[in-house]
């Protein structure tokens, strides 16, 4: 366990028969009360581990029915019914060249940090080449996940990081905290002529507008994936 | 939940029903003939089961629904499904 943000853990879970995973694949999270009652929860595999070893990053929402737990209270050695991973759809397939634009509402980068991962794994195999960049939407500073590690693998071309901060802005930053809008996000991703694939994560307002801006800009539709968190979409 | 989810998180419920990833499936609407992936479908959660409706024209296109032990599949808005073989 380990906690990435003040209100979010990374649980690192041993899913006995684990043998494949994609990067984007999802679990789902069953919890059961004494009385029966159960809740099931996607949650996306941050990264997959060698073995049968998976991790996830677990946002909690303080109204929330799961996520509360498995941020406070899930210990270490406890057991979870996990199905999965799932979803064939919302996934990198290193074999394709094409760039690669991820676009991360707060807990959205989620999935995308198992791509970027398992892009920084490929070395110089096949799918390296794949230039990679993330656009990350996030309140401020210290709710940004996974930060050190994405500053160590940032390198352009091969994984450019661009952050907008939507309450707090970094000490000494120039620009002020803002929303993520049209023109920010069309000035920090990878222009149509090349054509990129997109993955396009976080909650449901997020994702719509994020992709009706990208259709606007002339990014084929086509070329754009999404995976919808849930929630009204209060931006991150 | 408010709203609706991606199809996609429809892929572990599923799974307990179809073999192999229904969700890369490519589903054909019954009612106005759209084809895509069942990922593309947008999935409606309750407690009770799950709703994919149509993104071009927002009819059910199938329905899951568990209770009692069992699950009850009702796939009466989708004409064909191709899948591609695990
Ligand atoms: C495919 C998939 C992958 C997901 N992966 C992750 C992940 O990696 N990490 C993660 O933290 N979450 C992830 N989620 C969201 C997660 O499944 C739950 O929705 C979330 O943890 C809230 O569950 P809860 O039981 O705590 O809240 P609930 O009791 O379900 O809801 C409480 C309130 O929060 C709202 N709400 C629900 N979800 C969100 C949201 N994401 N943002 C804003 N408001 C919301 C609801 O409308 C409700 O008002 C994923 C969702 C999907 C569909
Ligand atoms: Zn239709």
């Amino acid at each position: 366990m380990t906690q990435e943000t003040r209100t979010a853990r990374t649980l690192r879970l041993r899913l006995p028969g684990l043998t494949s995973h994609r990067p984007g694949q999802h679990v789902d999270v069953r919890l059961t009360a004494p009385d029966g009652y159960t809740a099931v929860r996607s949650y996306s595999v941050a990264s997959a581990r060698p073995g049968d070893e998976l991790e996830l990053t677990v946002e909690e929402l303080s109204d929330g029915e799961v996520s509360p737990y498995l941020v406070h209270q899930v210990a270490v050695g406890d057991q979870l019914e996990v199905r999965g991973p799932v979803g064939g759809w919302f996934v990198w397939d290193p074999a394709d060249p094409s760039p690669v634009q991820l676009i991360a509402g707060g807990s959205g980068v989620v999935p995308l940090m198992a791509m970027v991962r398992a892009h920084a794994a490929a070395g110089s195999a096949p799918g390296y080449e794949a230039p990679f960049r993330l656009l990350y939407s996030v309140r401020s500073p210290d709710s940004a996940y996974y930060g050190p590690e994405l500053g160590d693998l940032a390198q352009p071309p091969i994984l450019t990081v661009d952050y907008v901060y939507t309450r707090v802005a970094p000490a000494g930053s120039l620009t002020p905290p803002r929303r993520l809008d049209a023109p920010t996000l069309l000035a920090s991703i990878i222009p149509v002529s090349q054509n990129p694939a997109f993955f396009i994560c976080g909650a449901t307002a997020f994702v719509e507008s994020v992709s009706d801006w990208l259709v606007q800009a002339g990014y084929p539709a086509e070329r754009i994936k999404t995976e919808r968190y849930g929630g009204t979409g209060v931006t991150p | 939940m408010s709203g609706y989810l991606d199809g996609n998180a429809a892929a572990g419920a599923l799974s307990e029903v179809f073999v192999g990833d229904i969700t890369t499936a490519l589903g054909r609407c019954a009612h106005c003939g759209r084809t895509g992936a069942m990922a593309t479908t947008r999935c409606y959660l309750d407690p009770h089961g799950l709703v994919l409706r149509c993104p071009g024209c927002a009819e059910v296109l199938l329905r899951l629904v568990e209770g009692d032990g069992q699950l009850r599949l009702d796939l009466r808005g989708v004409s064909f499904l191709t899948l591609t073989r695990p």
